[in-house]
């Protein structure tokens, strides 16, 4: 399928998704959702994808929702497009998900790359929740996943004030796993990508759900949850291939069965 | 932008801007702020500025802030916000200088007080005429450091002098400056911009990228520590090792011959 507003590539065991309306920001309207849904579940459903990533250009990841579109929508309206909806499509994945950040990444960007399963951000990478500035709240998870990555207090201030934070701080706090120069964001969020898809399949999207449960679950039920996946494993070929090719000092070739 | 308050002009890549308020000893005011803040977004995206003076007009640096220009921020009764006119004026200054990726050189022709130090300090080389004169000047008229003088000037002289200078006001003359090691080098006023220019034509042949890069990491390990520095210099050097130029210096190396830097 051929898209409009985003450039989907696939390399080796990589997909890639590049956000493709460089003119503005990449904000997001209901077209580029409509693709990116699409295109995920493209990824998702291709046997040789192992790992995805999500970027846009060194100067913006996402500006957010595109406001011109949005200007005049009735509730009736946003609810009928519910175009928000393709952010849950990004959660229910199974495959893992980078995001890859410079720029602005901001209201519906900063969702996104929050949806997504890990941020590498550029030097200059900008996050904020600016929604407060348009007489409206984030609506795509903004104020659920900010401040589980922040911790309440700068979430919140984030939040009411719609200011905007850089890649140092959003480092030091979490919400981004590194920060890198611009010139090598890209690749550095690739070669990352490259060394997760080498990774065992089933056990690398057990790890996956597992963490996202610590989002869900009390720590009980959570403990629970990954006891029963990890003695799953066991009945695996990879987790023997694991264990065998590890006592042998040798790499272990997984089949993802 | 047609500027009012600077000096613009850019020959054999090297851009000078000199802060042309020789009257008001080239203190900032409104309008120097902003033609300050535009020349220096200028230098930054134009690919044939490779290097870049800072000089003043007359016989001065520059003396910081220009009070009298000032004074709208102290009327009757309200609340001095001078912490605003900070942010959106030296703080925007001295960061542009310091992310700008390309040499910036201080020719200091006079007086380089308050913010006018701190401009100076915030730049990559800093040559001085005999007859210059620093001074911090803040704790003189009982204001607190700013213009990241607080950042620099212990770093570049260390904290013993730096705390003195702020402390006493008293002005620092170039011979002590440069022994000191807050110039590299002092020249005779007419000496003064002939050898800044000069420095500054060899540095617009330099690998600008590299240049850029060192500065980037000299700032960065301002404030890091060992490890982030040894794995940020790793993504530096791969970064110029990419480039044209670092191409063209191997290859110069092994015809030995001098390489021709193009700055890409």
């Amino acid at each position: 399928m051929a898209f409009e507003h985003i450039l989907v590539t696939i390399e080796e065991a990589l997909g890639l998704i590049q956000l493709n309306r460089p003119k503005v920001l990449n904000a997001l309207n209901r077209a580029v959702m409509t693709e990116l849904g699409q295109a995920l579940a493209d990824l998702e459903a291709n046997d040789a994808v192992r790992c995805i990533v999500i970027y846009g250009n060194a100067r913006a990841f996402s500006a957010g929702a595109d406001i011109a579109e949005m200007q005049a929508a009735t509730p009736v309206d946003m609810l009928r497009q519910n175009w928000i909806a393709q952010w849950e499509r990004l959660r229910q994945l199974t495959k893992p998900t980078i995001a890859a950040v410079s720029g602005y990444c901001l209201g519906g960007g900063c969702e996104l790359a929050m949806a997504c399963d890990i941020i590498i951000a550029s030097e200059s990478a900008q996050f904020g929740q600016p929604e407060i500035n348009l007489g409206v709240i984030p609506g795509a998870g903004g104020t659920q996943r900010l401040p589980r990555a922040l911790g309440k207090s700068r979430a919140m201030e984030l939040i009411l004030t719609g200011k905007f934070i850089g890649a140092q701080e959003a480092l030091a706090r979490g919400l981004v796993s590194r920060v890198v120069p611009v010139e090598v964001y890209l690749e550095e969020a690739k070669s990352l990508a490259r060394e997760i898809a080498a990774k065992a399949p089933v056990a690398v999207q057990f790890a996956k759900e597992c963490v996202n449960k610590v989002f869900e679950l009390p720590l009980g039920e959570g403990l629970e949850y990954e006891r029963r996946h990890f003695y799953f494993l066991f009945s695996t070929e990879d987790q023997r291939e694991g264990m065998r090719a590890f006592l042998a000092k040798r790499p272990a070739e997984w089949k993802g069965r | 932008m047609t500027y009012t308050a600077l000096l613009y002009d850019q020959t054999d890549g090297v851009a000078t801007i000199t802060l042309n308020r020789p009257e008001r000893s080239n203190a900032f005011d409104q309008t120097m702020i902003a033609e300050m803040i535009d020349a220096l977004k200028t230098v930054e995206r134009d690919a044939q500025v490779r290097a870049v003076v800072l000089t003043g007009a007359g016989k001065n640096f520059c003396a910081g802030q220009d009070l009298a220009a000032a004074l709208d921020l102290y009327r009757e009764g309200a609340r001095v916000n001078f912490g605003e006119h900070v942010r959106q004026s030296y703080n925007v200054i001295i960061a542009k200088i310091r992310t700008i990726e390309k040499p910036i050189l201080a020719a200091i022709n006079g007086a380089a007080a308050g913010a006018g130090l701190g401009l100076a300090c915030a730049c990559d080389l800093r040559y001085a005429a005999e007859n210059a004169k620093f001074r911090m000047a803040f704790i003189g008229i009982a204001l607190a450091p700013d213009s990241a003088t607080s950042f620099f000037l212990p770093r570049l002289i260390g904290l013993g002098r730096a705390t003195e200078m702020a402390l006493t006001n008293a002005p620092l003359d170039a011979p002590t400056a440069q022994q000191y090691g807050l110039v590299h080098r002092v020249f005779a006023a007419e000496e003064l911009m002939p050898q800044t220019r000069a420095s500054a034509r060899q540095l617009a042949h330099a690998p600008t990228q590299s240049i850029g890069l060192t500065k980037r990491a000299f700032n960065r390990a301002l404030s890091a520590d060992l490890d982030t520095i040894l794995e940020y210099e790793a993504l530096l050097q791969d970064i110029a090792a990419n480039t044209a130029d670092h191409r063209e210096g191997v290859r110069a190396f092994i015809e030995k011959r001098a390489p021709e830097f193009k700055g890409t």
